[in-house]
């Protein structure tokens, strides 16, 4: 359809082969008729900071239903690690297979404690027996401080997650998913309602986290996208409308039309 | 900072609990057969079986704040796991009877002589021993859960649809257990029995020993209770109560831990239910009734959910005060059960401990809650 979505997944710089950290290839999916996701193919380097932008209903977030199991596609596969195909898994095969995701409306646990929180998402064995014989030790103490510090919520470390801010609560989760320490994070919106301190703070703390994980970013803030100095992929109608670095595709003349509906 | 883990399991309101647990199954046997009838301080046999009653409704309302209080599981037909429990010792309490029924047949039961019926059913075999109808109280509720648990939460149905399968379940099983080809008794259920263990379910030390005998189940539910909602596992379960998605989203198979409380929650109302049974001597299929499962919901919701100890208190508070107003004003006992889930749900959300607790200080070092209108509103709509 473009461009970046007809090139061939496995192929990286000339002498070294690396399989992309997330490929999706021809991704549909509609509800009752509408097509929510349109022959969607683009992929993600290992190691690439990623944004995903696009105007309301450009299906953002269906994308990321896709990808972490909450929704099937219609046609279409979704490869992780260039040969896991998540669309045969449910969330809970994915989240262990190394994909965390942060949601639009924060979601974390209200009545645990930031502390309690920080301990579901630590990455472990997730069974039933395995959580009702779980010892928190020294080395798991200290990776949520570690996560706290990187968070600044130490202070806040045994209040109920429910009483933070917005703002907070954002930080809280975007810490859940760092303790998961996945290989590839997915964050949906993180600047969301927050204050511009705030936005600049959350845009400094993912250029961190991309220096060691994958990460893909939903968001519709230009500025937002701007501080994270990544490259860019625009979705309109469900496909790729454009990709490259933000200055690039600000001067798409189809980018600009759907933007500013010109 | 973290601490022990038995300081962990057995906080203040555990201990308290199980203190008041143990005074109790230590006082009222000692005021039933030592104290002279005549004394004010004797307790009659009629109040020890009364008291025995309310323990296993406290049982059966700790199985169900395990599952609603801490995991979000609504069931409306906990009623029938407690009923199934109680026929599995029925059916023991029956095959003791022997050749002492009106019939005196050696084998059969009377409802089956009657019945015209030739052979016990496969399904009676292995009731005359004691340690096989055990195993099947935990057994049948065990794993009628196990099934419905695992299509249910597996094709995860949730809130209001589960609450009103669970309660199509135990009133599809009522009018089974109404069929008198269906084996159990029909209508009438199974009553008349005779010994349990060899005593004479009668008698005044038999009547205590099962006293005792409850208040030691409730007390190894609660605990067992406690180990669970106090590990991660417990952490799991109620972050699957507040945000059932975002737990699998985190890689916990939801259904999985579901499944676990609610198999072990029907096994513990399945032995409050065995113990119910001999103290009052008759089970039928009316115990299956929709209404008795809600009412179950109603004590955990006035005595406070959540709190396991709570729901103690509900199961044996709002049993109380229905023995005295069915005796008082028998018209009004229903009235009274209405209004009272009403204005718990209104002015107690929290229910009786919850209200209790916000009353007191918050202990040195818990997070404070901020001023009153700050709480009312925590929006910061102010």
């Amino acid at each position: 359809m473009n461009a970046a979505a007809a090139r061939p997944p496995a192929i990286g710089a000339p002498g070294e082969a690396r399989q992309p950290i997330l490929y999706l290839d021809g991704v549909s999916v509609s509800f009752d008729g509408f097509k929510a996701l349109d022959e969607l193919s683009f992929y993600v380097d290992p190691g690439e900071l990623r944004a995903i932008i696009g105007p309301n209903g450009a299906g953002k977030t269906t994308m990321m239903d896709v990808i972490t199991g909450k929704t099937r596609p219609d046609t279409g596969k979704v490869f992780f690690k260039g040969s896991v195909d998540l669309t045969k898994l449910d969330e809970a095969e994915i989240a262990n297979l190394g994909i965390g995701r942060k949601f639009q409306k924060p979601t974390v646990f209200e009545s645990h404690t930031v502390f309690e929180n920080l301990e579901l998402a630590l990455k472990c064995d997730r069974t039933v027996r395995a959580s009702l014989l779980f010892r928190l030790c020294g080395e798991h103490r200290d990776k949520i401080d570690g996560v706290l510090e990187t968070t600044a919520l130490t202070h806040l470390c045994d209040a109920p997650a429910g009483s933070l801010s917005h703002g907070q609560k954002q930080w809280l989760e975007i810490g859940m998913l760092l303790i998961q320490d996945p290989d590839l994070l997915l964050v949906d919106e993180p600047a969301a309602g927050m204050t511009d301190a705030e936005t600049a703070q959350t845009a400094a703390l993912l250029r961190e986290i991309s220096k060691t994980h994958s990460l893909v970013v939903v968001e519709h803030d230009m500025e937002f996208v701007r501080a994270l100095e990544s490259k860019v992929t625009v979705l309109h109608e469900g496909s790729v409308l454009a990709e490259g670095s933000l200055e690039a595709v600000q001067q798409d003349e189809r980018v600009i039309e759907v933007y500013l509906g010109r | 900072m973290k601490p022990f883990p038995l300081v962990r399991i057995l906080d203040r309101g555990a201990v308290v609990l199980l203190a008041l647990l143990a005074a109790v199954a230590v006082a009222v046997p000692i005021l039933n057969l030592a104290v002279p009838e005549d004394s004010a301080a004797h307790v009659s046999t009629y109040v020890v079986t009364l008291l025995g009653k309310y323990i296993c409704y406290a049982l059966l309302a700790l199985s169900i704040d395990l599952i609603w209080g801490y995991a979000g599981i609504l069931s409306l037909g906990h009623g029938a796991f407690f009923a199934l429990g109680g026929y599995a010792m029925g059916m023991y309490l029956m095959r003791q009877i022997g050749t002492r029924g009106v019939y005196a047949h050696p084998m059969l039961p009377d409802f089956m002589v009657f019945l015209n019926w030739k052979e016990l059913p496969l399904y009676w075999y292995g009731f005359d021993s004691f340690a096989y109808a055990a195993v099947m109280i935990l057994l049948a509720p065990g794993l009628l859960a196990f099934v419905f648990g695992w299509f249910a939460f597996r094709s995860r149905v949730t809130g209001v649809y589960l609450s009103i399968i669970t309660q199509a379940m135990t009133f599809a099983l009522m009018l089974a257990f109404f069929r008198n080809d269906f084996g159990f008794g029909g209508n009438n259920g199974l009553t008349d029995f005779k010994d349990i263990l060899g005593f004479n379910v009668q008698a005044e030390a038999t009547r205590n020993a099962l006293f005792v005998s409850s208040c030691i189940a409730l007390a190894l539910g609660f605990l067992l209770c406690r180990c669970i909602v106090t590990s991660k596992a417990g952490k799991v379960l109620v972050a699957v109560r507040d945000a059932e998605s975002r737990t699998r989203f985190l890689g916990y198979r939801v259904e999985y831990y579901k499944l676990f409380v609610f198999v072990l929650s029907a096994c513990m109302a399945g032995v409050a239910g065995a113990l119910y049974v001999p103290q009052v001597g008759i089970i039928n299929p009316g115990e299956f009734a929709p209404a008795n499962s809600i009412e179950a919901v109603i004590w955990v919701a006035v005595g406070g959910r959540g709190t396991l100890y709570g729901a103690v208190i509900g199961g044996v508070l709002v049993n109380l005060s229905k023995t005295w107003l069915t005796g008082a004003a028998p018209e009004i006992w229903l009235y009274f059960l209405g209004a009272l889930f009403v204005l718990v749900t209104l002015l107690l959300p929290k229910g009786i401990v919850g209200a209790l607790s916000s009353m007191k200080p918050r202990p040195h070092g818990s997070p404070k809650r901020g001023p009153f209108l700050a709480r009312l509103f925590p929006r910061r709509v102010l």
